[in-house]
């Protein structure tokens, strides 16, 4: 089968999820691997789409498409399936990756399946290992249609550099009116920062750290470890921390290969967000925290006193 | 203005997930059953716009007759009357193409539901009814305001949020904080008894997936406990033992 990947970029930068999600796509096709990429991104970063297996990019860089409008988006990736003979669309689970997928699955009468962790398993037709429960539990769901839309989890696949350089063509779809009912009228965006549901180590702080004014000292061991910064709940319930940081069962779900919790108890809600962690390290005063039991390396301390100095510590480490 | 509000039947999330009859089945033995949390907001958000605007308020629930007392719960909050499709919720698609045809039938102005369900957790249902019906979805909004035929919306987006216009009619994937959840008082559970609840029959929809099987993770190990005063202790582990840095 033949498989069109969608590509996102953040800033003029291909994201991470999106190159998981080529990976993902040429370890399952056996035929070509095209990426669709929306926006400005220059050539030399389309071209090296070539190197995680992409034979080629297809490059939309109508003005009208530089904000993601996902009914535009859609319609132009259903498009180019059916130039490319492509029949099962990967993307990584996103904000725009979630609406993209729901509406070309109906448009292509496609078999969906998201939260996706495996590769497929076609020894007895084509079945997924979705995560489900909110990473309590698996479903391996068999996909019966031939058009498939698969959306993964971040860490569902390595990234691994097989392939050569890829060859762009620009691809200009023709959309309609209806396609852009959604007005985009303000994008506001934390810049330079490593953005929580891409990023491969995060530290997150609760309401252990007394107060927003605290939280240099996990900003400090964020920037050390190239980390993204994360919530519990109550810290953005009280406004401590913007919404888009809140992990949890109600907020963001991230995998990355390394959580540290400092400071946050681990009420089952929170532990929903983070249980597809790959190594959770948890720092809390109290020894009876539940979140001890959810963690593969614990310290009992003040974070105050233990914060700096793990941090210290990577930093004479590396 | 005619909401429409579609809500999961989901345990509670504290709830011990285990699966019966060889992984096929969820077990549902001692598991409360809610409101899906992020649907809670919608009915929540709905409830206000609806002091605010004037109108009615719809809950649609795909769901056998074991779901009724959570769409009760829904019409105690403050939903006028409910829709229960008869029907097993097989797939998003089924749920979709279910929600799609008795919002068509209603002609509502408005269709909220929460972004995502909290046991599938796929956040495509409000897009596929969408594009089913031809109108636009958006999905996770935070804000939602309503002026004339106008909508101004605020939906998350990673590491920030968007602002959005758009015109009635759509359908809106709700987060928090959207509206606060509403608890409902004693007057609106006695109203919710007799306030009307329709069974109708599922329309038939396209399969595309079956469950194969339901599978849980694998056991975790002990945690390993390291002494405060020996972080370096730590940041070993995490390089030579976990690999992570």
């Amino acid at each position: 089968m033949s498989v069109l990947v969608f590509v996102e970029s953040a800033d003029g930068e291909i994201k991470k999820s999106s190159l998981e999600a080529v990976c993902y796509g040429k370890a399952m096709a056996d035929g070509d691997v095209t990426a669709i990429v929306f926006g400005e991104v220059a050539n030399d970063q389309l071209e090296a789409i070539g190197k995680y297996g992409a034979s080629k990019v297809l490059h939309v860089n109508d003005d009208k498409l530089k904000l993601g409008i996902s009914q535009a988006y859609a319609s132009t990736i259903a498009q180019a399936m059916e130039k490319e003979g492509a029949n099962t669309l990967v993307l990584a689970k996103s904000s725009l990756g979630d609406p993209v997928a729901a509406i070309v699955s109906v448009k292509l009468n496609a078999g969906l399946a998201s939260n996706v962790v495996e590769l497929p398993d076609t020894s007895n037709g084509f079945v997924v290992k979705r995560s489900i429960y909110t990473g309590k539990a698996f479903a391996n769901v068999k996909l019966t249609s031939d058009k498939k839309v698969i959306a993964i989890k971040k860490n569902a696949v390595e990234v691994t550099e097989s392939g050569d350089s890829a060859t762009v063509e620009v691809f200009s779809p023709s959309l309609e009116d209806k396609d852009f009912a959604v007005k985009i009228t303000n994008q506001d965006k934390a810049t330079g920062e490593v953005l929580l549901p891409e990023a491969d180590i995060v530290v997150s702080g609760g309401r252990g750290l007394k107060g927003p004014e605290n939280w240099g000292m996990i900003e400090d061991l964020a920037k050390t470890l190239g980390a993204a910064t994360g919530c519990s709940k109550p810290v953005s319930d009280m406004d401590w921390r913007p919404h888009h940081e809140h992990v949890g069962q109600t907020g963001v779900k991230v995998s990355p290969s390394l959580y540290v919790a400092v400071g946050i108890s681990g009420a089952i809600q929170h532990l929903a967000g983070v249980n597809s962690s790959k190594t959770i390290v948890v720092i809390n005063k109290d020894p009876e925290a539940p979140f001890f039991k959810a963690a593969d390396y614990g310290i009992v301390g003040d974070a105050f006193e233990v914060v700096p100095k793990l941090n210290d510590a990577i930093k004479a480490s590396n | 203005m005619k909401i429409l509000v579609c809500i999961t039947h989901v345990p509670d999330t504290t709830s011990r997930i285990a699966f019966t009859d060889d992984n096929t089945k969820f077990d549902k033995t001692g598991v409360q059953y809610i409101i899906g949390p992020y649907d809670d907001y919608a009915l929540a958000r709905a409830v206000e716009l609806k002091e605010q605007h004037g109108g009615s308020i719809t809950v649609l629930n795909v769901g056998e007759a074991e779901t009724e007392p959570t769409i009760r719960k829904a019409l105690a909050i403050g939903a006028d009357d409910a829709i229960r499709v008869n029907a097993e919720p097989t797939d998003s698609y089924f749920v979709a193409t279910q929600i799609a045809h008795y919002a068509k039938e209603g002609s509502y102005d408005l269709i909220m539901m929460g972004r995502e369900s909290i046991d599938f957790n796929s956040g495509v249902v409000h897009s596929m009814v969408g594009e089913i019906l031809g109108i636009p979805a958006v999905s996770p909004v935070m804000v939602l305001d309503i002026e004339g035929t106008k909508a101004k919306m605020q939906r998350e987006i990673e590491g920030g949020k968007e602002s959005i216009e758009l015109d009635l009619p759509f359908v809106a994937g709700c987060q928090e904080p959207i509206a606060e959840w509403k608890i409902p008082n004693m007057r609106g559970i006695m109203s919710a008894r007799t306030k009307p609840l329709n069974v109708v029959d599922p329309v038939d929809a396209a399969g595309n997936t079956e469950l194969d099987k339901y599978q849980m993770p694998a056991p975790k190990g002990e945690v390993k406990m390291i002494d405060a005063d020996n972080v370096g202790e730590l940041v070993k582990l995490l390089k030579n033992e976990a690999k992570v840095l």
